[in-house]
């Protein structure tokens, strides 16, 4: 790729962000110039464009690396072209959460590399099981989302509650475990997956413009409604219903208190006793499958459920709230036995994650890549312009295996990746009194 | 290796005496081999015994005498923590959330075990007495057996898209205008639970019913009837003391399996409502392991002290 293309994908850019009139628009117009404008200066000095013609390519190609995480992130198209490009053989474990942070506390040598999230790295990271990264070894540091690095996507973004990602990923020193306040030299992820969810619709059956959390508990749903059945998730999106109710206002929806757990789940309790769910899911296809029956038509819900409701035909929203979105995200770090070759054939691994083709797979299924101006390299404008400036699309937009997810014309739901990243309510988290309120959860569920 | 070590310790605890070998030429371990060679061709019941015994040993009182010892154990986030505290216990027993739970398991168990009976012998004493060619008999027995073929979630998933709002049934009610909006009760509910009890644990009636059924002796159906009983009292007075190991084993298998379900309960209810084993579930997949076991401990003990109270009216082996 030449350096001209570089400077069209600024020009193309810079006339996204003139499009949009109002000041938020504007304002995270800067922050974009100013990523647009490290890629370019980055063309100029690396090889990071043009492949991985790299000093550790020969040696790295009989590396063997065993990464963990949680289904999202753990995609075998992913670990193919980690081989194609750079030789190394990832061997992927997919756990469901909890596994996984318990694998990362307590049997630190089955990982070389773990893709967790950021509230588990919270809770594991002072375990001292990883190690972590120098980002001067790491290319392409400098084009990590600054949400990831200060928190804020736009200079004059607030901070959401919860685990916000860039308050876990640095710590003070090579091998301290402490995180740091400030951006340091030592990251403890590189943040790879992330999104911003909200409460998906059935246009169709709910008749009306549904504008904020509080939406679902309208007695006009009854029976009609669903929340999910993960503790650690469903308490925070009940706390966004209920603060949007004016019932509750948190100090910190990712840390409550005992008495505001207690009020929550009274709440959910009293509308649980009033018949306002029709029924709770755990997994994934649980709740694709109570939106397309027509069982529900508002409730809890990811992103790619969305897309599986509306790949059956079904009007599905994923709608944007006034309150904001629950956010969550991930990334990848290093188990603390690494070293030698292993440790830069890691190295070489997350570089290679930051720079650009995973991004641009992740963006096609609707997550968000770190590092968004790579990815943008490797995607088309029609592709960039849906999924990231939220413009329609001009032809039909396809999943990263081909199949037609949205038709020529469509706008997605919630707008551009500024617009949702940047109206974050709170991050996934864990709490101090998590035992708490799992109790108390338990108690809501059989009630 | 556990088996030598436990006819090791059995054969020194008998015979102690021939642990100190009289002369010094004598290999000490040729001579525990001899004795012990010798002692078994005596006592074959022992060899016999020992396979099963193993088995037990090992999938049954192991695990469960770990889970004992868990149960007592404390936890915090991600680590199990070896310990003597009764918190779990102690917790479980004083939360409205178990007895809440029980309540609706008891219920569960009860109003599965009342419907899969009277299914049950309805349909064994139809097979068994109604039925003469021992050919369609048999046939007609393997049909019942044949759900059985596939996955019982399948079996049981297959209700969802039947009793939904737009379901099959809802839908077909609607255009025959015999209500006028979707039962709501049909699915996400108690009703659908115990439905899908019912529907894969009545054969675990059936057969056990049948079995018995098969064995009473028809002439005392006979000398019932020349007796002057009606159909009815032939039935109450005669085959169902005779069936009655039958019931109780049908019993002990539908009781069992509802008391210690969560999926189907998980799925039923829409996520609604909690037995106990579902409660269990949640604390397992929560990596609270101790607390599960604790909740394990005491499911068990309800279970078996239920299943003391059917051993006290019905002998079973006395009746096998």
């Amino acid at each position: 790729m030449s350096f001209d293309d570089k400077k069209d994908l600024k020009d193309n850019t810079s006339a996204a962000a003139d499009e949009s009139k109002d000041g938020k628009s504007v304002l995270s117009r800067r922050g974009f110039i100013k990523a647009a404008g490290v890629v370019g200066g980055a063309a100029l000095g690396s090889g990071a464009i043009t492949g991985f013609p790299m000093i550790w390519a020969q040696n790295i190609k009989n590396v063997k690396l065993r990464q963990f995480g949680t289904g999202v992130s753990n995609l075998n198209a992913i670990a193919e072209k980690a081989k194609e490009d750079l030789g190394i053989t990832l061997e992927l474990t997919a756990l469901d959460s909890d596994a996984v942070a318990q694998r990362v506390a307590t049997q630190p040598r089955s990982f070389d590399i773990a893709d967790i999230e950021y509230w588990i790295c919270k809770k594991t990271f002072p375990a001292g099981t990883m190690q972590a990264m120098d980002t001067k070894r790491l290319k392409n540091f400098d084009k990590i989302s600054p949400l990831f690095i200060d928190g804020k996507l736009t200079p004059d973004s607030t901070i959401a509650q919860g685990t916000a990602p860039h308050t876990v990923g640095f710590v003070e020193g090579k091998d301290s475990t402490k995180f740091a306040a400030e951006p340091t030299q030592w990251m403890t992820l590189v943040p790879t997956i992330y999104n911003a969810d909200t409460l998906g619709i059935r246009p169709d059956l709910v008749g009306r413009p549904i504008t904020n959390w509080r939406d679902i508990m309208d007695p006009a749903f009854r029976g009609k409604t669903s929340i999910l059945n993960i503790p650690a998730i469903g308490i925070m999106d009940a706390a966004m219903i209920c603060e949007s109710m004016g019932e509750i206002h948190y100090a910190d929806k990712g840390n409550m208190t005992r008495e505001e757990i207690d009020k929550t789940i009274a709440i959910l309790m009293k509308a649980k006793a009033d018949g306002q769910f029709r029924a709770f899911w755990k997994s994934f296809d649980e709740s694709v499958n109570l939106m397309s029956s027509g069982e529900v038509v508002i409730q809890s819900m990811w992103s790619p459920a969305v897309a599986a409701v509306r790949a059956k035909g079904i009007a599905c929203k994923y709608q944007p709230l006034e309150e904001g979105y629950r956010a969550w995200g991930g990334g990848i770090g290093l188990a603390k036995h690494l070293s030698g070759l292993e440790l830069d054939a890691a190295y070489e691994y997350i570089d290679w994650y930051l720079s650009g083709w995973v991004g641009a797979y992740l963006n096609r299924q609707g997550y968000y890549s770190a590092a968004p101006s790579t990815s943008q390299q490797y995607m088309s404008a029609d592709e960039w312009g849906f999924w990231i400036e939220g413009k329609a699309a001009l032809g039909d937009i396809l999943s990263p295996d081909g199949k037609v997810m949205e038709k020529a014309g469509a706008v997605r739901d919630g707008g551009s990746y500024w617009d949702r990243m940047g109206a974050v309510a709170c991050w996934n988290s864990v709490m101090d009194e998590n035992k708490y309120m799992i109790r108390k959860w338990n108690e809501f569920i059989a009630s | 290796m556990d088996a030598d070590a436990e006819l090791t310790g059995m054969y020194s605890q008998r015979v102690p005496e021939s642990d100190t070998p009289p002369g010094p030429a004598r290999h000490p371990h040729l001579t525990r081999r001899d004795t012990l060679i010798r002692y078994l061709t005596a006592n074959p019941s022992y060899l016999q015994v020992t396979p099963l015994a193993l088995v037990i040993l090992l999938f049954l009182l192991f695990p469960v005498l770990t889970i004992l010892i868990v149960s007592f154990w404390d936890y915090d986030a991600y680590r199990l923590i070896p310990d003597l505290i009764l918190e779990n216990y102690e917790f479980l027993l004083t939360s409205p959330v178990t007895l809440k739970a029980y309540l609706k398991t008891f219920f569960y168990a009860a109003t599965t075990w009342a419907i899969t009976l009277v299914l049950g012998f309805t349909v064994a004493y139809y097979l068994a007495f109604h039925i003469r060619s021992s050919l369609l008999q048999g046939m007609l027995f393997v049909l019942c057996t044949l759900p059985f073929l596939t996955s019982n979630i399948i079996r049981m998933i297959s209700w969802i898209p039947l009793l939904g709002r737009n379901g099959l049934v809802n839908s077909t009610l609607l255009e025959l205008k015999l209500i006028d909006a979707p039962i709501e009760w049909l699915l996400y509910s108690d009703f659908a639970v115990v439905l899908a009890f019912v529907h894969l644990y009545t054969l675990f009636m059936v057969v056990p019913i049948f079995n018995s059924m098969m064995r009473i002796d028809r002439n005392l159906i006979e000398a019932s009837i020349d007796a002057g009983a009606s159909g009815l009292q032939t039935i109450f007075q005669v085959v169902v003391p005779l069936c009655r190991s039958g019931i109780a084993i049908g019993s002990i298998f539908v009781v069992t399996l509802v008391m210690g379900d969560f999926i189907t309960v998980g799925i039923m209810s829409g996520g609604l409502s909690a037995s106990v084993g579902v409660l269990i579930r949640n604390e397992i997949s929560l990596l609270q392991y101790p607390a599960a076991a604790a909740g394990a401990v005491v499911l068990l003990t309800t279970v078996l002290i239920m299943l003391g109270i059917l051993f006290r009216f019905i002998n079973i082996k006395k009746e096998l």
